[in-house]
């Protein structure tokens, strides 16, 4: 028979190999399910994780997968922070969507006037919402010893009314013929976050999501913060004997999750989509959490993980268009990507064992 | 720079734009993207049974592709690229939230013809828009409804708060009324085209306000399957027959019929007489059906129903036929005047007699 034994300490080998024998297991698994599908199952893989890096278009489709890792990156970035230390901001999607508002606001403010000054101002603009908008849970905890999960997690809904107001009402273009929706903001250009270079879907967003990565990988290793973060996630007792203040770790960790959900909300607003419509909210901030989880907390590895989500995400667009497949089978590719990730990720903390004999 | 990036994109879309045209000559390839599933049984679906007549009229001169799923916003922009970059000849974009993005990616491919549905902004000569006068059977539905409420009591659960909406809600409202003066209608806002569990909730609140008769501006069967639990409440089919709810509570509907208008332009494509215009057509046009008006209701209102639908037809009524005073009390349309498409077009207020307001 089979039994797990726990190994003493997660081997370094299987964390890596993990993901890998994930995504392989995730084509073959597909694979066959394209094939009940009718559908060619290599001509299919071939399409989601080939084509968008290296097929005929894909000088388009490389930036296309920046656009959308951009996002999922920033904020998954902040949110790991927060997640090493046992801290849960579930609502990276409510400080997302306030970050795009206030950013967004700002912008429309000085709305048709022109100054360099527009844009920075609206990336403070951005940030300070999704920080304001995270320090709610992250004050009702550390003064009223309140659940983050749940408090940030209903925040989202307060924020998606609040964006549907903003849309219909206080932002909505005035010469928009009564339609909902604010001025198209990269068609104006003192507010626009357009590519910095064309074609290359390189956005500031973009950019930013690179400096996170770096940001958070120097914090982790080299920074006093670094250590009491990691610490209050792996010994909490030790931590507080250490002299780690724990409501000073929420209010950091939520604050800077929120601030960077914030700003990926302000770039994502003034960039690809452009304006604030009433479904602008396209659940970045709740894809983030897988990313955070599939990238194992670590910068660099969200930095792959969100490549990767953005890859199934780009090339299975182009599956199911060129090769008719339901959008269904898509999500259902994508669900089991995350299952076998999950379920793989025993090996890393167990070892498999065989017992020829029954025990005693 | 912004003006740098785009002509900078476009040129190299241009160029590629050209070598797929000019692959794809003997076969003319027909696009469309869905905003919902293609088994909605409601809006999808009927834009996808007109991509079927398309397919069933020219046979193998055309080639359809089609990409369900399409959340309104930068990723529109993507799937409508790749659609171009993959050679499509002309793009159907079947739903409102898809304006910007049509128009944007129009300006990259001056060579693609693209349609967009229910939207207003032709800003190149490759873009035309369509739309159905959806108001004209909510005149019948309006007039059924009146006759058949027993409480007196009237629920209309709407997408959004943009005009075409509006023009339901007001146009169902006034036939309503003028069969039953004590009539009142109650709105629910769904923020969404398609979303089973929010549009049941919303068909539940308004039965356990006294409603007894439903209308909605949303896609999915939900409501009708709400109302089916509740003995007396009827309802409608939206956007297809939804059949599978008769004789009752489905007691007749409002079918989008896209197939005329697909037939139309995809034909004028291939024959070389195809010109950028601005559609809206109504029952006459056969865009606009009434579903069958089953027995739960009695022959004279049955008969009421149907001159209404013939005399819409013929021409000889316009649903909105003034004396009609705004909300507040103002007049709109005075006796006899009939409104010019212009004003239904960006109609942003109830007439009298409504309720509440529109969300602002």
């Amino acid at each position: 028979m089979l039994i797990l034994e726990k190994r003493p300490s997660p081997s370094r080998f299987w964390q890596g190999a993990t993901p890998v024998l994930a995504v392989a297991l995730t084509m073959i698994a597909g694979g066959v399910m394209f094939a009940i599908l009718g559908k060619n199952p290599f001509e299919a893989i071939r399409t989601i994780f080939w084509d968008p890096v290296f097929g005929e278009f894909a000088w388009y489709f490389r930036g296309q997968l920046l656009v959308k890792a951009g996002p999922l990156i920033l904020i998954a970035v902040g949110l790991s922070l927060g997640f090493r230390a046992g801290i849960w901001n579930i609502g990276a999607e409510g400080q997302y969507i306030m970050g795009a508002i206030f950013g967004a606001a700002v912008g429309l403010a000085f709305y048709p006037a022109s100054g360099w000054f527009i844009f920075p101002l609206m990336v403070l603009a951005g940030g300070f919402g999704g920080w304001l908008w995270a320090m709610i849970p992250a004050i009702l905890r550390t003064k009223f010893r309140t659940n983050e999960i749940l408090v940030s997690l209903l925040l989202v809904y307060v924020a998606q009314s609040i964006l549907s107001s903003m849309a219909l009402g206080a932002l909505r273009n005035p010469e928009g013929g009564g339609f909902p929706g604010s001025r198209n903001l990269s068609q104006y250009p003192a507010a626009a976050n357009p590519e910095i270079i064309a074609g290359s879907g390189m956005h500031w967003g973009v950019v930013a999501a690179f400096i996170a990565v770096i940001a958070a990988y120097v914090l982790l290793q080299r920074h006093i913060l670094g250590f009491h973060i990691r610490l209050a996630g792996q010994a909490p007792r030790a931590a507080r004997f250490a002299g780690v203040s724990p409501d000073r770790l929420v209010v950091l960790c939520m604050g800077i999750s929120g601030a960077l959900a914030g700003l990926a909300g302000l770039f994502e607003v003034s960039g690809p989509a452009g304006q604030i419509s009433i479904d602008f909210a396209s659940g970045y901030g709740f894809t983030a959490i897988i990313v955070a989880f599939l990238g194992r907390l670590n910068p660099l590895g969200i930095l792959l993980a969100g490549l990767l989500m953005a890859l199934t995400y780009v090339g299975g667009d182009n599956a199911s268009t060129n090769l008719g497949l339901p959008s269904a089978s898509i999500q259902a590719f994508q669900g089991m990507l995350l299952f076998f990730l999950l379920a793989v990720d025993l090996l890393s903390n167990y070892r498999i064992k065989f017992l020829l004999k029954e025990r005693a | 720079m912004f003006r740098r990036t785009l002509l900078g994109t476009a040129a190299v879309a241009l160029g590629l734009s050209l070598a797929g045209a000019a692959f794809a000559q003997d076969k003319l390839k027909v696009g469309f993207i869905y905003v919902g599933p293609v088994g909605d049984g409601g809006w999808t679906y009927q834009h996808d049974q007109g991509r079927l007549a398309v397919e069933a009229e020219f046979g193998d001169k055309v080639e359809t592709v089609f990409q369900e799923n399409v959340p309104e916003g930068a990723d529109a922009e993507r799937v409508l690229t790749q659609m171009a970059l993959g050679g499509a000849d002309i793009i159907f974009t079947t739903s409102f939230g898809y304006m910007d993005q049509t128009n944007a990616v129009a300006a990259k491919f001056p060579d693609v013809k693209f349609e967009h549905a229910t939207g207003f902004k032709r800003e190149h000569p490759n873009v035309s828009t369509y739309d159905a006068r959806f108001y004209e059977g909510r005149a019948v539905m309006g007039t059924i409804a009146g006759h058949m409420t027993k409480s007196g009591k009237i629920g209309y659960i709407g997408s959004f708060p943009i005009p075409e909406v509006i023009q339901g809600i007001n146009s169902s409202f006034i036939h309503a009324k003028k069969i039953n003066p004590d009539v009142t209608i109650s709105v629910v806002w769904a923020y969404t085209w398609f979303d089973p569990a929010k549009e049941a909730d919303a068909a539940k609140a308004l039965i356990e306000q006294g409603v007894d008769v439903i209308l909605q501006h949303t896609d999915s069967t939900a409501p009708l399957a709400e109302a089916a639990k509740t003995p007396g409440v009827i309802g409608f089919g939206q956007a297809s027959d939804m059949t599978e709810y008769k004789p009752s509570p489905r007691v007749s509907a409002i079918i989008d019929n896209w197939a005329p208008y697909y037939i139309k332009r995809v034909g004028a494509l291939l024959d070389g007489t195809y010109e950028q215009s601005a559609a809206w057509e109504g029952i006459a046009g056969g865009e606009v059906e009434i579903g069958e008006i089953t027995d739960a209701v009695p022959a004279e209102v049955k008969a009421a129903a149907e001159k209404m639908r013939d005399d819409i037809a013929a021409g000889t009524y316009h649903p909105f036929t003034g004396p009609i005073n705004k909300q507040d009390g103002s007049v709109w349309l005075a006796d006899g005047v009939v409104a010019q498409d212009g004003e239904l077009a960006g109609m942003n207020f109830y007439v009298e007699g409504i309720t509440g307001d529109i969300p602002q």
